[in-house]
């Protein structure tokens, strides 16, 4: 006798057939959710199109930008001629002679290249171009020192630094105490080197290997004067309350020297990496280059730095004797980054990039927009993502601190020439330079405070208040050396 | 006999699917983080790279030190209503991003823009008291009028995650 058959769907079999099938077709579904999702996670790695490898030997823009077209048109872009009320190249080809503009500079500068040739700045993009074709470096010997600041120079060092034998071989990790060496000892190399020859070895201008590793695209520093100068800054007593790191580190033991690369944070960087050239330093024949930052970054302390440092020979630091009054004076340049550390700005923890390098979005894109350049050309996004003021406002805000410094500096500059003039006056009378020596002094402090305000490219922006401050003290420096040398003629020709 | 060795077989069968079913479910669950939704943090909102831009607008936006995603997008009257636009904001997302037919650039939805409206007051409604007295301009207290989808948020474009995003 056989059982009734139960219909197809009572049957426990085909139920739990169906069971079976509805959940292998349930982790189907699960198993291409997780695929989906896998997908998207790749993908959220995938933050720009890898079309070539970079590494330590690429130091071409131009193939960094095949992977970064963005970035690298905005770089390119900075081959624009720009101009603002106070800086910039301005429409011509050249961009005009600051000493043409104002010839008191020529006087300022008597004896010293710049009294020769020095013409207001053009686009990042012809860094290495200018410095080659400027008199200052055609018709006067340079050292090679001068190449740090104006080329891609980290595989060039490493170069160098292998030849003069330096352990280990190019392709060791930047960050490693190979390369390191290399690059130190390159570095002095090619400081030695006079400029003409150092510069055969130099194919790029900065680029964007200076600034950004090559796998990561985080940022580093790579320039051997920056790194022993923030070295240098950290071990000092100056507090840089704008730099936490530094702060940070002079809390451990420092058994190890300050190293930006570990040590600061990536808004530190973004300043950072524009601090690796745009500062005062010592660029010339009788030392390394050296940053004057050993005693912190106010004027009067890198004065100090300079004013104890020996050259070789034993004799006190000075950039040039000054060809009409024989004074040993110094000389600044470009020193952005200590000045905007004195600002309001850097207090705030706004980095150089936040203004000159402000996020820019392109389609669905944001990125660094790398058409470095004065934000008063870039208001809207250099400054109102802050400031909620109409553009009008705040470009008559900056030019009426720049016009505040400009009237100062001319009128510190006057003094200085006027001092100048005087102590011409004194040595044709027939007063020897022994007797000087005090009225010297004089002219070496304000020289050195007028040349840094003029020398940096905000006129007063970065720090407004440090800036007037400094050349208020210029102006003083200038007429104490005139009085001074009032009673110097005194003694030396009484009357009667 | 041969129906219990057939029922046998079949419900082990099920048992190792169900079985699979239920891991691969579970890992899914884990790999996708499932489990940080019901967190408050905003980066959990990220983890769908899609939201990058929002995520980056709110962390460079004046609200980014007072307000996470959930304050704003989320509402705030009870706890159930919360827990429910969570969830199926959740099944919504989550959906449109695997089958990727979503409008873009994202905009959000009027339901979604209600509850974004609403909190703005919340905050807010000591000063915008006489302003919204007579009902704001995303949700009017006269239902003769069309709600506008924007309100608060069509002048106020940048507070929360940057422009028009």
């Amino acid at each position: 006798m056989t059982a009734p058959k139960l219909p197809l769907f009572s049957r426990p079999v085909v139920r739990l057939g169906l069971v079976a099938a509805g959940a292998a077709l349930a982790t189907a579904m699960v198993l291409s959710l997780y695929a989906s999702v896998a997908r998207h996670k790749a993908e959220a790695q995938q933050t720009s199109v890898h079309l070539v490898d970079l590494d330590e030997h690429t130091i071409d823009p131009a193939v960094w930008g095949k992977d970064f077209p963005r970035q690298y048109d905005g770089y390119k872009r900075t081959s624009e001629r720009t101009g603002t009320k106070y800086g910039g190249g301005g429409s011509e080809t050249l961009a005009p002679e600051k000493i043409e503009t104002d010839p008191r500079l020529k006087t300022i500068f008597d004896g010293y290249a710049f009294a020769l040739d020095y013409r207001n700045r053009r686009g990042h993009a012809y860094m290495l171009e200018d410095q080659r074709t400027t008199k200052r470096v055609t018709e006067r010997p340079q050292a090679g020192s001068c190449l740090h600041c104006h080329a891609a120079t980290t595989e060039l060092y490493r170069q160098k630094g292998l030849e003069n034998g330096a352990p280990g071989n190019l392709d060791a990790a930047f960050g490693s105490p190979d390369a390191q060496a290399q690059l130190m000892k390159g570095f002095e190399a090619v400081c030695k080197m006079p400029y003409l020859e150092a510069t055969k070895l130099a194919k790029h201008p900065v680029a964007c290997i200076d600034c950004h590793d090559p796998k990561t695209m985080a940022l580093r520093v790579t320039k051997p004067g920056f790194m022993v100068g923030i070295d240098a800054l950290a071990r000092s007593q100056e507090p840089v309350p704008h730099l936490p790191s530094i702060e940070k580190w002079r809390q451990g033991d420092r058994s190890v020297p300050y190293d930006a690369n570990r040590d600061a944070s990536r808004q530190e960087l973004r300043s950072m990496v524009c601090g690796q050239c745009h500062v005062t330093y010592y660029c010339g024949p009788k030392a390394t280059l050296f940053f004057p930052w050993s005693k912190g970054l106010k004027v009067e302390e890198m004065e100090a730095t300079f004013d104890e440092y020996k050259f070789a020979d034993g004799h006190r630091f000075f950039d040039w004797k000054h060809a009409r009054t024989g004074a040993e004076v110094l000389k600044a340049k470009h020193p952005e980054f200590e000045m905007w550390s004195q600002g309001i700005h850097a207090r705030s923890g706004v980095s150089c990039a936040d203004c000159h390098m402000p996020y820019m979005r392109e389609g669905a894109v944001k990125i660094s927009d790398h058409h470095v350049q004065s934000p008063l050309l870039n208001i809207s996004r250099a400054c109102q993502t802050c400031h909620r003021f109409p553009e009008a406002e705040l470009k008559a805000r900056v030019e009426a601190i720049q016009d505040r410094t400009h009237a100062l500096l001319g009128r510190a500059e006057d003094a200085l020439v006027e001092l100048i003039g005087d102590l011409q006056k004194a040595k044709a009378a027939g007063v020897p330079e022994a007797k000087l020596e005090a009225v010297f002094e004089l002219q070496r402090k304000a020289q050195w405070r007028i040349d840094c305000i003029n020398a940096e490219n905000s006129m007063g922006f970065h720090a407004p208040q440090e800036t007037a401050r400094v050349l208020g003290e210029a102006i003083d420096f200038s007429r104490q050396g005139q009085l001074s040398l009032r009673d110097v003629l005194a003694r030396e020709r009484p009357k009667g | 006999m041969n129906g219990k060795r057939s029922i046998l077989f079949v419900s082990l069968a099920v048992s190792v699917l169900l079985g699979i079913f239920l891991g691969s479910g579970v890992f899914t669950f884990v790999s996708a983080h499932g489990d940080s939704y019901l967190s408050n943090d905003p980066a959990v909102c990220v983890n769908c790279h899609v939201m990058r831009e929002q995520y980056d607008g709110w962390l460079h936006g004046s609200h980014h030190a007072v307000a996470t995603c959930n304050d704003c997008h989320l509402p705030h009257d009870n706890v159930v209503h919360k827990l429910w636009v969570k969830a199926s904001n959740g099944y919504h997302h989550s959906k449109a991003f695997t089958l990727m037919d979503f409008h873009e650039p994202i905009q959000i939805k009027p339901g979604n823009a209600q509850v974004l409206e609403a909190n703005c007051v919340r905050c807010h409604q000591a000063i915008t008291s006489e302003i919204t007295a007579h009902g704001t301009l995303g949700v009017p207290t006269d239902p003769g009028q069309r709600a506008d989808l924007y309100g608060c948020v069509r002048c106020h474009q940048e507070v929360g995650h940057g422009p028009k995003s």
